[in-house]
Parts: C-alpha cells; sequence; structure tokens
C-alpha cells in the first residue's frame, strides 16, 4: 500500500512525515542553510532507504511553494496543512499559534474559523529569535536558559528586528543582565503574537503551539501562558510540533496520486532555478581588477610605532559603539601604536578595561598617557569608568578623523555596525548630518548575522561576493525585507556569492538612497571620505564606488575612525595633565551593576545603577538628568512641559447631575481638549481623562490594534479606550473630522486620515464599545449651525435645547481661545528670556500629539538638559508669514510646520527640530518641505523620527551634534 | 496679507502645445486607459500610456520619491524617469500627466512630488494635471464638456469590456478566444469614437456583451476572488505584481470592480458634504443631478447584462452604498473610503465572499477602511475570507503569494463546506 509523506519546506528547516495512512512512522527535521534542494533530496534517500515504495506526496512551508512549481509537486498552504493535522489529532482545540522561521501564524478554530498570517512587516519569528541571540553573542539555547532565571522584563519592541535591537543595544550598553535581556526578547515575541495577528481576537480556550520555536525553547513556552493567563491543561505542546505542517501535508497527500519515490527524487533533482530573480553587474571583472583596487586603497594607511620600542607621551581615543568597541593610541605626530577592534559581546566597559591593563602591560612603563576622549554609545559609561578627560559627540570625533585624511573632505559617510552616519561639510563645518531611522538600518551587523547563519565567518562570507558574477538584486529597505529578499533568492537557487556582492550593495543603496536619499551620486560631493568597520569590507566599498562613480577614500583604519578622531581631539585639546586612569588603578577597577525604577518624577525609568570600586556611581536609562542625581532640568523654559498642565487643566473635574463623559486625551483630542471639556462641563457631565499615556497603558489596549503600521499615537489610542470603559464612565465621546479648523493659510485644512476617522477603526476593533457608549459624530467645526444640530441630536436622550448646545460650544471655544492664548503667552515669555539668558531655542515641532510624553518620549526634557529652551510649534506658527510650498498645502497641522519653519527663519537663535512619527506618511511629503524652507534661509534642519522604540541614544547624539554645528557656524 | 513664496518655478502646460508635445500617462488603469489613450489622440493630444515595468522603474522610483512615500507615487515616477532616460522621447517635446483628485490623503500631492523627481534631470518637461477639482489651473488640461463625455463614456466601455473579460477568459473552451474578443470589442469602440456614435451607449454596451457571450465557455466552477484597495493597485498589474495574471493561474476568476464605482464615490462624496457638514449646497445639487443621470446609465447597463444572462450584472451603486452603510460611515472619504467596504460587502452578497484588499504599505486610508473593517465584516458575514496584502518596492512576491494562496486554501475549504451542507439540505 502506499504510504504518504509530507514535505514542510520553511525558510531555515526541512521537515518531513511519513505516514501508512493511520500512523505517523517516521518525521525529521533538520536545518537547511539555504540548500533547499541539497537537503530536501537527502532527506529523501533517508527516507528511501527505509521505506521504499510508492508515495503519496504533497509539499507545504514557504520555501515549498517554488519547490512544488519547478518539480510538478502537489502543494497545500502551510496553514492549510496545519489545520488538517489538528482537525485529526486536537480536535478539541480553540487556537492553534504556530511560530516559524519567519512566519507567525494563528488560526481560530471554533467561534468562526479565521487563518492569519504575519503582515510583511511583522518580525516576532524564529528568525527574529536567532538574530537577538547573535547579537547577544549566546545560542538560542543558551537564550532560552538566561530566560528561565530572569527577574525582570524590560520594554522591547517587537514588531521588527531593527527595532528591538535598537531597545537591546543600549540595554546591553548599561549593563542590563542577559537574563533578564532574554526573557525581555520572549516576551517581546508573545506581544508581536498577540497585537500583530490576534487584533482583537482573544486567544483563550484549549491554545495548541506549533512551530520549532515553540517547541524548544521553554522561556518562549512559559512567556506565552503567562501572558495569555493559560493552564497547563489550556495549552498544549504536542510532540511532534516541528513536523506537524509536514504531518499536515501528509495527511494532505491522500488525495495525490501515488508515485515511486525514485521518481519524486527525480522530479526534485530535475527541478530547475528560477530566472526570476534580477542581478546586478558583478563587483570585479578579475583578480587584476581587484588588486588595483586594494593597492589604490593601501595608499591611505597610517604609519606605525612600535609599542615595544616607542618611548614619549600618547593620546588614547575610546569609540564605545553599539556593537563594536574600538580604542587607538596614537603619538603626537599621529603614528598608531596601538590599537584595537572588537565585538562588544555586550560588555562595553569589560573590554574597554582589560584592553587599557594589556596596553599599559606592552607600554612597560615607557609610554605615557598625555589625554584621553571617548566617544560613542558608551560615552558617559566609559568615561566615568576610566576618567577620561573628555567625551565627545561621535559625528564631531569622525570629523576630525576624515579631515586628517583629507583636509578637503566634504562628504564622510561611515556605516558601521548599527548605524549609518552621513555629514555634508560646508566651509570646513559639518552642515547637515543624515543618520539612519530606526527602519532603514541594514548595516553592518545584518551582513554579520546573515555570514553566522549561512554558518560562515564575516571575512570569509564578504570574500565570496567579490567574484560573484550575477549579484542578486536585494532592494534597499530594511532589514527584515532584506531577510526576505535573500531567503527568496535562495529559494530560486542564488548562490551565496551572489547573495554576498548583492547584499553589500544593498547596503550601500540603502545609505545612499534612504539615509542620505540622494537622488543621484553628484549630490554627495566630490572629495568622500568612507569608514566605519562595514567599509573594511572591500565588497561593500566597491559597491560603493561602483554607485557613485567615485574613487573615494578609505582609511586603512575605517573601522578606527571614531577613536582615531577622539584621539585627536584629545591631543588638539589637552591642557594640563591627564586624569585618566592608570595601570594601578585599572588594576584595582570593579564594578557591580544593578536595575531600580527611578522616582524622580512621574516617567517612573528603568534606571540602571553602576557603583565603581572607588565608590563612585554611573546612572544610565533615565530620560532627565534627575536620576543621575543631578538637579532637574527646569520646566521653566520648556514649553511642552507647560502645555502638559496647561492642557489637563481645561477639565474643571466637576461633578456633573447629567452623568460622566469620557474623553481619550490622544490624536485630535490633544487640540480639542478644551472645546470638548468646555462643552461637556457647561451641559453639566463630569469630564474623565483616560489614563495618561504610558507602555503599559498601550499594552492594555494592543489586541484591539488593527493595523501594525499605523502610528504610535494611533496604536496608543486604544489604551486610552479600554482605561476610559474601565473607568466606568456613561459614555466615550470622539467625533470624526475630516476638516480641521480652518486657519485660512492653506489651500484646505484636512485632517490625515488616521485622526480624521480612527474613531471608526476604534468602535469596529474593540467588542466592548457600541453605539451607546461610544459617540463619535461626524463634525466640521468651521461650521458651528451645523455642528450645534448634530450635537443636539446626538445628545437628545438628554433632551438639551439647541440654546443651551449651543452656549456650551461657544465656552468650549472660549477655553481653546484662552488655552492658545496662554500657550503663546508663554512662547513669548520663553523666547524673551531666552535670548536675555543667551540661550538657543529650539522650536520642537510636531503635531498636537507629540505633546504626549510616551509618543515624544521626553526629548523636551532631553532638550532643556542639553542648556536649551523649548517651543512648539502651535505656539509660534502665527509669528511666520503664511507662506506658498512646492506641494499642496492642504492638512491644518502641517501648515502650521511651515509657517513656524519660517518664523525659524527670522531668529538667530531659534532653530528647528522636526518630530515625525514613525508611519506617519503625511510626513513623507512635509519633512521635504520643511527642510527646504530651513536650508533655502542657511538653517540646520534636524528630524527625530519616534515611535514606540524608547531609544534616547540616537536622539542625544543627533541632538548633540545639531548643538556642535549650531556652536561652529556661530563662531564664525 | 504677506505671503511667503517658497515654491520653485516649473514650467507650465497649456494647450497650444499638444502640438508639439508627446504626453506620456503612467499605466494606472490598463483597461481603460487602453481605451482613453486612443480617444485622446482624436482630440489631438499625443499621448502614450507607458507600458514599462521592468525592475528599474521602481528603482528609479526608489531613487527619485522619498521612500516614505506610498508605493503607487514611487511606480507613477519611476515609470515616468525610465521612460525618460529611455532616450525614445525628446525631453524638449514631452509632457507628463496624471490624475488628482484633491482629497484628504496623500495622493492629491503626486503632482508636486512628480515635479519634485524630475526637476533636477528634465526641468523643461512640464506636469500636467487632470482633475475636476480645479486645481492647479495654470497647468491642468483643458477639458470642454464634449471631451469629458467622450471620457467618461469611455470609463463606461472600459468597465463593461473588463467586466465580461474576467467572466470569460477563466472558462475559455479555445486558449486565446477571450482576447480575441477583447481585440474586436476594442475596434469597434473605437470606430465608434471615431465615427461619432459613442454615446449610443446602450447599443455598444450589448454589442460589447455580445461579443464576449459569443466565446465557448467550458461549464465548470472557479472561485471567485474579488479584488478591492487602493485605486492604483487595485488595477495596475505593475502595482499589484500583475495579480489578475495570478489569481487566473491559481484557477480563480478574479472579479475587479468597475471603475464607475470609484467616480460616483467621488460624486456621492460631495453630495454628502452639503448633507453631513452644509457645505457646497449649490454644487451638490449639480452632483445630485449627475448623480441621478450616471445612476440611470448604470441601471441600463444592468438591464442590458440580464437580458443577455450570460453574465453577472456590474453592482448597482446603490445596493453597494447600502451595503456599505452596514459597515462604515459613508462620511470616510479619504482615499478610496467608504467605497472599499462596500465593494466588500457587496461582493459577499453577491456570491463573492474571497477578497484580496489590495493597498501601498502604509497607506493611510487603507488603515480604516481596509484593515479597520475586517472584523466587521467577518461579524456580518459567516464566510468571509479576506487578505489584506500590502504592496511595496521590497515586499516580495513569495510572501505576497503565499498569503494569496492561504486565502485561495481557505476558500477552496469553505466551497467544499458549502457543497457538503447543500447535500446534507
Amino acid at each position: 500500500m502506499a504510504k504518504y509523506l509530507g514535505i514542510d519546506v520553511g525558510s531555515t528547516t526541512v521537515k518531513a512525515a511519513v505516514t501508512d495512512g493511520e500512523n505517523l512512522i517516521y518525521s525529521s527535521y533538520v536545518r537547511h542553510y539555504s540548500r533547499v534542494k541539497e537537503t530536501v533530496l537527502s532527506e529523501l534517500e533517508n527516507i528511501k532507504s527505509r521505506f521504499p515504495g510508492e508515495y503519496s506526496v504533497a509539499v507545504t512551508g514557504s520555501a515549498g511553494l517554488g519547490l512544488s512549481q519547478r518539480s510538478g509537486l502537489a502543494f497545500v498552504q502551510e496553514v492549510q496543512a496545519a489545520f488538517i493535522a489538528i482537525r485529526k489529532y486536537y480536535p478539541s482545540a480553540d487556537v492553534a499559534v504556530e511560530l516559524g522561521g519567519e512566519d507567525a501564524k494563528i488560526i481560530f478554530i471554533t467561534g468562526g474559523t479565521e487563518q492569519r498570517m504575519n503582515g510583511s512587516c511583522a518580525g516576532g519569528t524564529g528568525a527574529f529569535i536567532d538574530q537577538m541571540a547573535t547579537l547577544l553573542n549566546i545560542s538560542v539555547e543558551e537564550m532560552d536558559e538566561y530566560a528561565l532565571r530572569a527577574e525582570k522584563v524590560y520594554p522591547i519592541a517587537s514588531r521588527c528586528g531593527v527595532f528591538a535591537k535598537s531597545d537591546i543595544q543600549p540595554l546591553l550598553n548599561q549593563g542590563a543582565s542577559k537574563a533578564d535581556i532574554s526573557a525581555s526578547i520572549f516576551r517581546a515575541v508573545v506581544d508581536q503574537t498577540v497585537s500583530g495577528l490576534a487584533q482583537g481576537r482573544k486567544i483563550g480556550g484549549q491554545v495548541l503551539f506549533l512551530g520549532g520555536p515553540l517547541y524548544f525553547l521553554k522561556a518562549l513556552r512559559k512567556a506565552f501562558k503567562e501572558t495569555l493567563s493559560l493552564t497547563d491543561e489550556q495549552a498544549v505542546f504536542p510532540d511532534n510540533a516541528p513536523c506537524f505542517m509536514a504531518i499536515g501535508a501528509a495527511l494532505y497527500a491522500r488525495n495525490v496520486r501515488a508515485e515511486n519515490i525514485d521518481s519524486v527524487i527525480e522530479k526534485i533533482s530535475k527541478a530547475k532555478g528560477n530566472d526570476e530573480i534580477i542581478t546586478g553587474k558583478p563587483l570585479f571583472k578579475d583578480k587584476a581588477e581587484y588588486s588595483g583596487f586594494v593597492k589604490r586603497h593601501r595608499a591611505t594607511d597610517l604609519n606605525y610605532a612600535d609599542i615595544a620600542t616607542y618611548t614619549g607621551d600618547c593620546y588614547i581615543g575610546i569609540d564605545s559603539g553599539s556593537t563594536t568597541t574600538k580604542l587607538i593610541a596614537i603619538t603626537p605626530d599621529c603614528r598608531i601604536i596601538w590599537a584595537h577592534y572588537q565585538s562588544n559581546n555586550g560588555q562595553p566597559l569589560d573590554i574597554v578595561v582589560k584592553k587599557l591593563k594589556e596596553f599599559f602591560a606592552l607600554s612597560g612603563g615607557r609610554i605615557k598617557v598625555a589625554g584621553c576622549a571617548v566617544t560613542g554609545y558608551g560615552e558617559d559609561l566609559i568615561k566615568s569608568a576610566v576618567k577620561a578627560d573628555f567625551g565627545i559627540v561621535e559625528t564631531v570625533a569622525h570629523f576630525k578623523a576624515a579631515l586628517h585624511f583629507n583636509p578637503k573632505v566634504d562628504f564622510i559617510i561611515d556605516i558601521g555596525g548599527q548605524d549609518i552616519k552621513c555629514f555634508k561639510i560646508k566651509n570646513g563645518a559639518i552642515d547637515s548630518i543624515m543618520l539612519n531611522e530606526a527602519c532603514s538600518s541594514g548595516c553592518g551587523s545584518f551582513i554579520q548575522t546573515f555570514a553566522r547563519a549561512m554558518g560562515m565567518e564575516i571575512n570569509k562570507f564578504a570574500e565570496k561576493g567579490l567574484y560573484a558574477k550575477h549579484p542578486v538584486e536585494l532592494g534597499s529597505r530594511c532589514t527584515v525585507f532584506m531577510n526576505s529578499a535573500v531567503k527568496q533568492a535562495q529559494k530560486e537557487g542564488a548562490g551565496i556569492d551572489d547573495i554576498s556582492a548583492g547584499l553589500s550593495s544593498s547596503i550601500v543603496k540603502n545609505a545612499i538612497y534612504k539615509v542620505i536619499r540622494a537622488s543621484s551620486a553628484d549630490d554627495l560631493g566630490e572629495n568622500i571620505v568612507v569608514q566605519g568597520g562595514t567599509f573594511l569590507n572591500d565588497a561593500v566599498l566597491r559597491a560603493f564606488e561602483l554607485e557613485t562613480g567615485k574613487n573615494v577614500i578609505r582609511p586603512g583604519i575605517a573601522g578606527l575612525m571614531g577613536a582615531f578622531g577622539a584621539a585627536l581631539y584629545a591631543k588638539e585639546n589637552m591642557r594640563g595633565k591627564s586624569g585618566m586612569s592608570g595601570a594601578e588603578e585599572l588594576e584595582n577597577f570593579t564594578y557591580k551593576s544593578q536595575t531600580a525604577v527611578c522616582r524622580g518624577c512621574t516617567s517612573n525609568c528603568n534606571v540602571n545603577i553602576i557603583r565603581f570600586g572607588d565608590g563612585s556611581k554611573y546612572i544610565s536609562g533615565n530620560k532627565c538628568e534627575r536620576g543621575a542625581g543631578l538637579p532637574p532640568a527646569s520646566g521653566k523654559l520648556d514649553i511642552y512641559a507647560y502645555k502638559q498642565t496647561r492642557l489637563t487643566e481645561c477639565v474643571t473635574g466637576v461633578r456633573g447631575k447629567n452623568g460622566r463623559v469620557g474623553l481619550p486625551l490622544q490624536l485630535v483630542m490633544y487640540e480639542q481638549l478644551p472645546i470638548w471639556a468646555g462643552f461637556f462641563e457647561s451641559l453639566g457631565f463630569e469630564v474623565v481623562l483616560s489614563e495618561k499615556s504610558s507602555r503599559n497603558l498601550y499594552f492594555k489596549g494592543q489586541h484591539t490594534v488593527a493595523s501594525d503600521t499605523v502610528c504610535y499615537p494611533a496604536k496608543l489610542i486604544h489604551g486610552h479606550i479600554e482605561s476610559l470603559l474601565d473607568a466606568g464612565v456613561d459614555f466615550i465621546f470622539m467625533p470624526c473630522e475630516s476638516y480641521n479648523l480652518d486657519e485660512h493659510t492653506s489651500v484646505n485644512h484636512y485632517n490625515c486620515p488616521v485622526v480624521a476617522y480612527y474613531p471608526e477603526l476604534l468602535k469596529a476593533n474593540n467588542g466592548r464599545l457600541n453605539s451607546q457608549n461610544f459617540l463619535m459624530p461626524y463634525l466640521d467645526l468651521n461650521r458651528r449651525a451645523n455642528t450645534v444640530k448634530k450635537l443636539h441630536a446626538l445628545l437628545k436622550k438628554y433632551r438639551f435645547t439647541k440654546r443651551s448646545i449651543a452656549r456650551a460650544l461657544d465656552e468650549g471655544f472660549d477655553r481653546l481661545k484662552k488655552y492658545r492664548d496662554d500657550v503663546r503667552g508663554k512662547a513669548d515669555e520663553i523666547l524673551f528670556e531666552a535670548e536675555a539668558a543667551g540661550k538657543q531655542v529650539i522650536v520642537l515641532a510636531g503635531r498636537p500629539y507629540h505633546l504626549d510624553n510616551e509618543i515624544n518620549h521626553g526629548i523636551n526634557k532631553l532638550l532643556t538638559s542639553l542648556g536649551l529652551a523649548v517651543i512648539s510649534e502651535d505656539s509660534i506658527f502665527e509669528k511666520g508669514e503664511p507662506v506658498k510650498v512646492n506641494v499642496l498645502n492642504q492638512w491644518t497641522y502641517h501648515a502650521r510646520l511651515y509657517r513656524a519653519a519660517d518664523f525659524v527663519c527670522s531668529r538667530k537663535n531659534v532653530n528647528l527640530v522636526q518630530l515625525v512619527s514613525f508611519g506617519c506618511g503625511i510626513d513623507a511629503i512635509t519633512t521635504d518641505e520643511v527642510r527646504a524652507i530651513l536650508e533655502r534661509n542657511g538653517k540646520l534642519y534636524t528630524q527625530i523620527k519616534i515611535d514606540e522604540i524608547n531609544n534616547l541614544g540616537v536622539v542625544r547624539i543627533r541632538l548633540r551634534s545639531m548643538l556642535a554645528a549650531i556652536e561652529e557656524s556661530a563662531e564664525k | 496679507m504677506e505671503e511667503r513664496d517658497y515654491r520653485e518655478s516649473f514650467p507650465k502646460w497649456d494647450d497650444s502645445m499638444k502640438k508639439t508635445h508627446k504626453i506620456l500617462v503612467p499605466d494606472m488603469l490598463p483597461w481603460h486607459f487602453a481605451i482613453l489613450e486612443q480617444v485622446f489622440r482624436l482630440e489631438g493630444y499625443d499621448v502614450e500610456v507607458l507600458k514599462n515595468d521592468s525592475r528599474r522603474v521602481v528603482d528609479e522610483g526608489l531613487k527619485h520619491v522619498h521612500n516614505d512615500t506610498c508605493y503607487p507615487c514611487l511606480c507613477v515616477v519611476g515609470q515616468f524617469i525610465d521612460a525618460l532616460k529611455s532616450g525614445k522621447y525628446d525631453p524638449g517635446k514631452t509632457a507628463l500627466m496624471m490624475t488628482q483628485t484633491g482629497g484628504g490623503c496623500r495622493a492629491s500631492n503626486y503632482m508636486s512630488l512628480i515635479r519634485k523627481a524630475i526637476k533636477r534631470e528634465f526641468p523643461q518637461v512640464p506636469v500636467i494635471s487632470i482633475n475636476f477639482s480645479g486645481l492647479e489651473k495654470d497647468s491642468s488640461l483643458q477639458i470642454k464638456p464634449k471631451f469629458f463625455l467622450k471620457m467618461a463614456f469611455s470609463v463606461l466601455y472600459g468597465d463593461t469590456v473588463m467586466w465580461c473579460y474576467n467572466q470569460t477568459k477563466p472558462y475559455e473552451e479555445e486558449e486565446g478566444a477571450t482576447d480575441i474578443a477583447r481585440g474586436k470589442a476594442m475596434e469597434f469602440i473605437m470606430d465608434s469614437f471615431k465615427r461619432g456614435g459613442y454615446s449610443h451607449y446602450k447599443k455598444l454596451n450589448k454589442r460589447i456583451i455580445e461579443t464576449f457571450a459569443a466565446v465557448k465557455r467550458k461549464d465548470i466552477k472557479k472561485i471567485k476572488v474579488g479584488i478591492v484597495g487602493e485605486i492604483y493597485v487595485k488595477y495596475s498589474g505593475l502595482g499589484n505584481n500583475n495579480l489578475e495574471r495570478f489569481l487566473l493561474s491559481e484557477g480563480c476568476e478574479p472579479v475587479v470592480p468597475a471603475l464607475l464605482d470609484f467616480a460616483l464615490y467621488c460624486i456621492v462624496n460631495n453630495i454628502n458634504d452639503a448633507k453631513f457638514y452644509g457645505i457646497g449646497k449649490k454644487r451638490a445639487f449639480i452632483y445630485k443631478i449627475v448623480y441621478k443621470l450616471v445612476h440611470h446609465m448604470q441601471n441600463n447597463i444592468i438591464k442590458l447584462f440580464k437580458k443577455n444572462g450570460a453574465f453577472l450584472p456590474v453592482h448597482d451603486f446603490e445596493h453597494l452604498r447600502r451595503c456599505g452603510d452596514k459597515v462604515l460611515n459613508q462620511g470616510v472619504k479619504m482615499g478610496e473610503g467608504w467605497l472599499i467596504p462596500a465593494e466588500i460587502a457587496a461582493f459577499a452578497e453577491t456570491g463573492v465572499p474571497n477578497i484580496v484588499c489590495a493597498q501601498p504599505f502604509g497607506c493611510l486610508p487603507n488603515h480604516i477602511a481596509g484593515k479597520g473593517v475586517i472584523r466587521t465584516l467577518k461579524n456580518l458575514y459567516a464566510d468571509e475570507n479576506i487578505v489584506a496584502v500590502d504592496y511595496d518596492p521590497s515586499a516580495t512576491k513569495v510572501n505576497q503569494e503565499n498569503r494569496i494562496k492561504l486565502m485561495l486554501a481557505t476558500a477552496r475549504e469553505n466551497n467544499g463546506q458549502t457543497e457538503k451542507n447543500v447535500k446534507a439540505s
């Protein structure tokens, strides 16, 4: 009798299952390392040797699709396959959750069958876990063990690997324990599954957990059980979970005609690669071209001095980067005595101390440290630990270093492990800075992760790309996308060499077109210096030269430029004796790290306290300076702090005889709270505001978020709604408004689609909302009579007269006017005082809802702690002239941005920083326009993209770089 | 009030240039532009609908447009620039043309984004706006009433051809017969524009239906899949990786809603602005008349379909609106707004529960009108089977197709179940 064979070809593994119709007689699970065809064939040979004969075969899995098409074998979609198997083996299951290498799926079985898969932009899968393990420099199994010993869980963005990385990196740098981080990663995966996939449907009843990661990782299982509050009976972890889809495929194969296993093997071995993949030009024609290239670049290497014999002064530069630590010691005439570059393995401090000790040992007392400067992510920590003389901003360090190699340099690009930095240089100063945003990383660490996934060291992997004949075209988006493009190319049969070369040019394109956003290579400049560890990779360097059509300078110490620049800085700025810890002090150096919650204000930051052996301590993780033991940043010159208080004061909180109305303080309500508070209070309602935004509030509403790519403010409001429902208000009020208030300076006065109609989405996706407890009238507030009519009808059951409605609305608009007057007045005051005190003022420009501390992550506090005064776009835009811009100026909030930019241009001590929510499509249009207005008037443009990630490290670097540039241009 | 002008100058279009300039149009609505291209030519405009669709198109788009801008914009700009760079056209004698709605979504800004994108390399090329909202007065196409009517009729014929083709192609007995029928239909449609008689829409529509009905079809059941979503990725093969072709290859019948629905949706939105907020009452009065007229024509076409009997008729827009009201308020009017749930619901009520909701990655209105309404629709219609697919320059085809396949697997399953249920009862 024929047997049934199911083959599940996933993104990382091949699973096979054989049944005789009733019982499973064979199953296997092997990683394929992208050699899909070979792995499947060797599995088939295995099966053949044990059970030769006739088989009905079905293929499933994300990589199985292509294979089945080319071999002519039957295919069954993998969720479908799982479903078939569930119905046979677990008929009582209510929900099945399956995590695979690249996919995450949920199947709702009872109460309306539904099968869901993650969208194309959703991490939280096996590949994500692998990537995180690589980042922690441990195996996935170790990560699992660590996680089980965790004491606390940090919030980590789980939407995609890039985001999570930027959350984890600072934690690592701050010395958070691997156990806690590991547990946080698993928790992030669970959150992603719940929010990204369940989207409003509760995961409950008997839940089946499938797929490799959920089978092998106990901590992940635990996280799921805990988050979903499942009992042992409810959470089912089948023994054959990894091969479950394969078993499903085998069951499906009953419908397939049987054939001899030899013919199956033949079909697969004959399957051809697909010619659909797009390839580019090779990096090098031949070896000769390559050696010419190597020779050209070798010319820019620095000279060395021998540490074993050198006697005299030296300057030490330390660059504590996000993934690597770099140290260098140079002589006063810029020869390198000693240098070190290594992955920091999450322990940057240990490495710095260890390496400095080695340096002192080697120097044998002949070399005196005359100065030391630290730069990079870990600047503060390392500076306090080794008592360095200076801490400088990365951008300044890199510029210093590049100048040394080419005094005429006008463009610097640095691709490091975690970030891309580009600066344009004009008149000997940094003119503009571009850093990669969270979503366009795709940097060095990506190649590294990838090389490891292929079981190869990065150098080997890169080398392979040099002579690739047909580099694969992989696109230029964020890593997650590249990841699946790579997978696709592999499935189509591209070799490792072609992929390696393709990755190199992807990274380059990403940098040029995504980060710099140059429309052509000529935009970059004439004298380009490239640096950063990633450029040590010849394939990347070559791809860059090919893409730009220019020969560039890559210093031999490309990976050490930050450290070199820091050393140069120390050399130029050192006065007197260096205070850096000497050999003896380092010998006795110890530290202890400990986590705590700062109670300095209501932000409740998770802080990390590092106590050094000598009793001094270093605190990190706090948003302001208060946690660090310094006096708190003054809110006096901060309009954000003022507005936060003033806005909530619009609600008097008096009890009303007509009941309690809930107003969610998010999106449109950040602008219109005064109106609606005034309106409802004057009608005799008690106004209840939603809970203050926080990460926890977000989690509370996460299960009702319908679209995982919408902006964070929109996602947050789901939590606000939950909090109001819990507060037991009579109804929640949130209007739908296509049109915002007309401020008469734009062609039209729309709201963005999300602000305009989000109540519709809330109502459709939160089962607790209905037409009684959620009122969402369609209003145009510019039309008073119409609005009164609508509101009158809306509140019919309270029997208000039209007149009282009209009066209430007037009261609302009065409160709005007062609020705005006060805000404007405060802005005048700040401008005046800043001027008097000789302070720089920043217009922190965004949308009204960027006032929310959970959304702006306290960037206003960061600015004031850097000694700046802060005002907002809505407090001063009326001071700017109405403007005509190149784009259709048709949104109220955005029209304010243009005018605010115009105002900034008229003031010497005022600059603008634009806050942009990730996923805000409209800002793709406004940012370029605001930039154009500022740059035309010789002002610096700075943009900060924000979303749920809470990593102020990058923001701090950007702001400090901006300040450095402002200061330099002021000096001129 | 003084205004600060930050605009950069750009070449304007005036109608006298039609004698000298070739006008390039992106391949947005393949079914309708095939007819419109000819109609424009008859009016003396040397129009060419671009067909370039290589990877270079997307690459040029990525280079020239802010990457967070939506995918359709990227495709349109990419297609233009790739064409201009091909050397086939003299930049001194070429213009680009694009539609503009003036709604609250980003799409209204395509015009300026195209100008920005070509500014550096092709500063002399004017960009023409086609719009009916009075935007871009100094660089839009001057459309006289008669010309406007011709365009309107082109939409009607394009719809009928598309609608009949999609119901014939999956079932044709002789391969290629449907395409031959399409060719025939195109011929006599164009003939009517050339010789007059294009306004005899009943006669022409009847002929189109009959032409396709004459194609021999196999008597088999196929799964019908409705395609809804953002207008560009809904219709354009460049935007949706040839979704219609993919569905055909999977043995399905793609059901693509008529473009007239979108036109009526825009008209209704203007009427609603008056109804909801009291905006533009006079204008709304005219729109109401237009709506009644067009809807009456649609009804006549539906009658033709019913009389012939070979195909399911297009949706009655009034019915579509009523379906939509069950799901989403008609106040949601940005982008494709309430039209999306209305189309899905209308499909559900006419035996097409399987839906691909196509949208550009991060499309703002579709957060609400696309993904946001799926739950409501599933509650309303038990068999509803929707997959939302994001289109994006880097989203891989495999990823998209795998998700569509999941939807199809569910569809097949549901079909099997319904059949069983029928047998049981």
